[in-house]
């Protein structure tokens, strides 16, 4: 039945670059049904798992090259509910905040399916070879997305997001290419490569380069640069999908590829250099960089969408910290983290870049000062000030849970990786402060500029109140009672540790 | 091989002639005062029932694919021959139909007669077991794409290009005559399977550098076929100038007849060492010292063969980065594609593995380019220029024509599930089987790393037509059979790419003896 999320939306884009010209609300409702479908089939697939505890379960397995040993296996254990779950949210969101696209409206969501589509099908891919192609289908939509409805810098973002994914890939693919040689050439289940029992000589090379190519898109410092140049580039919808999905691509890639077919490549080197004595003290070292920096860049920032693009960062360090803790709560908190800051981020972007600079057409913090918002968009406000809450990691919601997890697992593993984290969260709250109150809650005094061009603002619209209350309603729900994900989530994480992906 | 056989090897290449004749009488007899739209479309349509004609005789070859006592053999039939053979015959029918409303001459009824006889050289090729054969072939080939090369009488450009290709023709036909020689000289006969004996059962002591003398000059030969660097600066002044049709001939037919003669080499190579180690090295005993390794035909030419896909791809890689004709852009890309196809060769496996990944790549290369050329004929007639601004606003002007673009484009790139990602991944899961580690890999990531240089070309040509708005909002009108012709190849791509063990299985079903 979850295949169908996949099919769905394949379909879905296909119907629309057939559709006519000229029918935007056509296009808007069809993207929008295939969306809720897609979002109803994944809480259902979700709600079928709960009876047998989330144990993996076989959706499809068709040999796709009989020859070669490649299936077109599709499966779900606890960790890809969640996240198609979040992708099915992700995009009726991503539809109802470009509910306003005029532009060559039918191409747009065309563009956009084909991504979900392609997300969706990484997050049930059981043979290596299909995660990969599902995860290469991903990157062209997201390139056409940015350079046609983009904003600032649109041409370069894109090329760059583009560039940077087919980079991480190409190193994926070398990855699949080897462990798929030295295996035996039988098979690209992921199982079955667990099982092949691979050398470690093998493993300690192959384990960080896939890790890197998958972390590149998970916005791993120093290979960030995309990140938030892509996501300032975007429209909204896309930067809501950059952010809610795509780099979630990455990090599960990490997770599901790297960290469970090459175990063994995060054994100790045998010496250590300044405390990084393995690959897995590589990358926890780059994630708490990443965390650190990307918050103390966010709060410099002058352009509001470049706060929450180099917040992502940050948050993705998380992520990818709780990844090389290598312990059951650190790895759970890394899932969930993924599917919260999805969800926030999602929120954050379709603020600022919809319900905001769609009104303002301006996303400078000094000149968004003068405008008083907060009185003129209430809802904006107060809208951001819950985001905000739930992105500084604030109990009762989402992101509170999730860090804490990662910050535990990480003191497990070593205190000093959290310590440093948790100065990116104090910063965090800092940069969140400072955006919230430049943008909103200024009392600067109003521009000449203003009192000339002080025309009212266009009223809140019902599918952005719907988007917001769906974002919302998604981190409350988590915050308030996490159980209802951590229990698909921790069987998941528990087997994966076990003994690789088998 | 007597007569009789031989007529039997040769009769898809007979039918292939006597197409030719027929299209040259009907055109130049019946219909001489007929309007050229007319003319086009019966001399294409004789061209294409030739093909069909050639194909429906291709198992009544019946030869077989044998080996073993055939000293004789001058044609193979069956194999990778009949792969490439068939997918010859295809292909030349594909570009025959691009011909539509094309205007780029009036002697219609010539130009089909020498693309089905460049054909017809293009098979002799891709079943040649002998070099006077694979000499033949290959001139017979040469000869008709340089005189469709210069097809387009009125342009200067066309004139230019095939002028530069003759000349780089003939000095590597020389070259090749000139390796052929030697490895005569050395073995003692023209025949593949014999030479191949010859060196394998021959003190190497002295000869040695006499063979590999030959087999770089045979490189340079085959290597201006393929347009692998450093014999490729004819490639792009010749997809440049060329008439759109007799590029895509010259892209597609040229290439697969070139490959399949470089695996009918291969192929004889491994199958002489039997099961032994591909890469087997010979002691050479002078009195009770082993003093040096004596290499073999096969490493030998297995390492000459790795020096030239490095430097293609990054070379054609590279330059394509640069370029402002979409067709100078296709030339560096065929380069790089070339280069990727050569590593397969150099890492040639004593199984199937390897030829059926080539022969899957080159075939599928070819359809792919085909497209490709078709839709920058159909552009260049609309705007009179293949730089890339001539593609603005594409899917504006033509939607079919930007899409069939953007798949076949994404196809060369290697995006999935389009086939030319799986022609690639093929490709270089067969290498990494002979050869798993060290310069094996290395070559591969270095494959995979160009590959991922070259979205960013692909990427600037679709750009144009999808992303940057366009000058001129004027529809470009795109005759019937083209765009069917260039739908047929799109769907292709992404069919062969989403279910590749349709044709996977079609070529490994043409190897039962090996």
């Amino acid at each position: 039945m979850l295949a169908w999320t996949i099919y769905l939306s394949f379909a879905g884009a296909l119907a629309q670059a057939l559709l006519p010209k000229g029918k935007p609300s056509l296009s808007r409702w069809l993207a929008l049904i295939v969306a809720l479908a897609g979002l109803a089939l994944a809480v259902a697939g979700f709600a079928a798992g709960i009876p047998n505890h989330f144990a993996r379960v076989i959706i499809v397995d068709v040999p796709w090259v009989s020859s070669m040993g490649i299936h077109y296996l599709l499966a779900a254990d606890g960790i890809s509910l969640v996240l198609v779950l979040l992708t099915g949210l992700a995009a009726v969101a991503g539809v109802l905040f470009s509910w306003n696209i005029e532009l060559r409206t039918n191409e747009f969501f065309a563009f956009y399916l084909a991504l979900i589509g392609g997300v969706y099908g990484v997050f049930l891919s059981f043979d290596l070879f299909l995660l990969f192609v599902f995860y290469e289908i991903a990157i062209v939509p997201k390139y056409f997305l940015i350079a046609i409805w983009g904003s600032t810098r649109r041409e370069y973002g894109a090329m760059k997001l583009a560039l940077y994914s087919f980079v991480g890939s190409a190193m994926v693919l070398v990855g699949l290419l080897a462990a798929y040689a030295t295996s035996g050439s039988h098979s690209t289940g992921l199982v079955d490569l667990a099982h092949a029992g691979l050398p470690v000589s093998f493993q300690m090379w192959v384990f960080p380069l896939v890790f890197t190519g998958f972390a590149i898109l998970a916005g791993m410092w120093p290979f960030h640069t995309w990140a938030p140049t892509g996501h300032v580039a975007a429209p909204t919808a896309a930067s809501m999908l950059l952010a809610g999905v795509v780099m979630k691509l990455g990090a599960y890639g990490c997770l599901r590829v790297a960290i469970s077919l090459f175990p063994h490549g995060m054994d100790p080197w045998g010496f250590s250099f300044l405390g990084v004595g393995s690959w897995r003290d590589v990358f926890a070292v780059l994630a708490v960089i990443g965390i650190v920096y990307g918050a103390l860049v966010a709060l410099a920032q002058t352009d509001f969408k470049f706060v929450i693009g180099y917040s992502s960062v940050s948050h993705m360090g998380f992520v990818l910290l709780g990844l090389m803790t290598l312990n059951q709560i650190g790895m759970t908190g890394a899932v969930l983290q993924m599917f919260s800051h999805g969800v926030i981020a999602g929120l954050l972007f379709a603020i600022v870049g919809r319900i905001v600079y769609e009104r303002t057409h301006t996303r400078q913090l000094a000149e968004l000062e003068t405008m008083h918002l907060s009185k003129r968009l209430p809802f904006a406000a107060w809208a951001f000030v819950i985001a905000g809450m739930a992105s500084m990691g604030l109990p009762g919601f989402s992101g509170f849970v999730a860090e804490l997890q990662v910050l535990v697992g990480s003191w497990v593993a070593k205190p000093g990786w959290t310590i440093a984290a948790g100065v990116g969260i104090v910063v965090g709250v800092a940069y969140t402060w400072r955006a919230l109150q430049k943008a909103f809650f200024s009392d600067a005094p109003p521009s000449a500029h203003m009192h000339e061009h002080g025309h009212e603002l266009a009223a809140i619209t019902v599918p952005e109140v719907a988007g917001v209350a769906l974002l919302v309603a998604a981190t409350l729900i988590v915050g308030l009672y996490p159980r209802i994900l951590l229990e698909a989530i921790e069987p998941a994480v528990k087997t994966l540790l076990a003994g690789g992906g088998r | 091989m007597n007569f009789a056989d031989l007529f039997r090897a040769t009769l898809p290449e007979t039918a292939l002639e006597i197409a030719a004749l027929v299209v040259l009488v009907v055109d130049l007899g019946f219909l001489r005062k007929a309007a050229l739209n007319l003319r086009v479309a019966v001399a294409a349509l004789l061209g294409v029932a030739g093909c069909a004609a050639a194909l429906w005789m291709l198992p009544f070859q019946g030869l077989g694919f044998v080996y073993s006592g055939t000293g004789e053999l001058l044609l193979a039939s069956g194999g990778s021959s009949a792969v490439a053979q068939i997918g010859i015959l295809l292909l030349t029918a594909l570009t025959l139909l691009l011909l539509a409303d094309s205007t780029f001459t009036r002697h219609v009824g010539e130009y089909v007669a020498v693309v089905l006889m460049a054909a017809a050289g293009g098979l002799l090729i891709s079943a040649a077991q002998d070099l006077l054969v694979i000499f033949i072939g290959l001139e017979l080939l040469s000869l008709g794409l340089y005189i469709l090369t210069a097809f387009a009488k009125k342009s200067g450009r066309s004139a230019e290009a095939a002028m530069k290709y003759y000349l780089f023709g003939g000095m590597s036909a020389a070259f090749l005559l000139f390796g052929f020689s030697y490895l005569y000289g050395i073995a003692g006969s023209t025949n593949l399977h014999q030479i191949m004996l010859a060196m394998y059962e021959w003190n190497a002591f002295r000869a040695a550098p006499l063979l590999y003398v030959s087999l770089v000059m045979i490189a340079a030969g085959l290597g201006f076929k393929v347009a692998a660097v450093p014999f490729h600066l004819w490639a792009p002044d010749t997809y440049e100038g060329a008439p759109a049709p007799a590029a895509a001939f010259i892209a597609s037919v040229s290439k697969v007849a070139s490959f399949a003669l470089l695996i009918s080499i291969s192929t004889a190579a491994m199958h002489v060492f039997g099961g032994l180690n591909a890469m087997v090295t010979f002691e050479v005993h002078s009195g009770a010292v082993a003093t040096q390794n004596y290499l073999g035909f096969a490493v030998s030419w297995s390492m000459i063969l790795a020096v030239l896909p490095v430097a293609s791809m990054v070379l054609g890689n590279l330059a394509a980065l640069a370029q402002v004709s979409v067709r100078r852009l296709l030339a560096y890309s065929a380069i790089a594609h070339a280069g990727y196809m050569l590593l397969g060769l150099a890492y040639f496996s004593y199984t199937p593995r390897s030829a059926e990944a080539i022969l899957y790549y080159v075939l599928t290369y070819g359809l792919t380019t085909v497209g490709a050329f078709g839709v920058v004929g159909v552009v260049e007639r609309a705007t009179g220029s293949d730089r890339l601004d001539a593609f603005l606003g594409l899917h504006k002007r033509n939607p079919l024509l930007a899409v069939v673009l953007l798949v076949l484009f994404l196809s060369l790139a290697g995006i999935p599930p389009l086939v030319g990602f799986w022609a690639k991944f093929n490709l270089f899961a067969a290498v990494l089987q002979v050869y798993p580690t060290g310069a094996g890999l290395g070559l591969v990531v270095l494959a995979v790393g160009m590959s991922a240089v070259s979205l960013y070309y692909y990427l600037q040509v679709l750009k144009r037509a999808y992303v940057m708005s366009a000058v001129d909002d004027t529809p470009i009108a795109v005759h019937p059979v083209t765009l069917a012709v260039l739908l047929l190849v799109a769907t292709g791509a992404v069919l062969l790419g989403c279910f590749p063990a349709l044709l996977q299985g079609w070529i490994a079903g043409f190897y039962p003896g090996l």
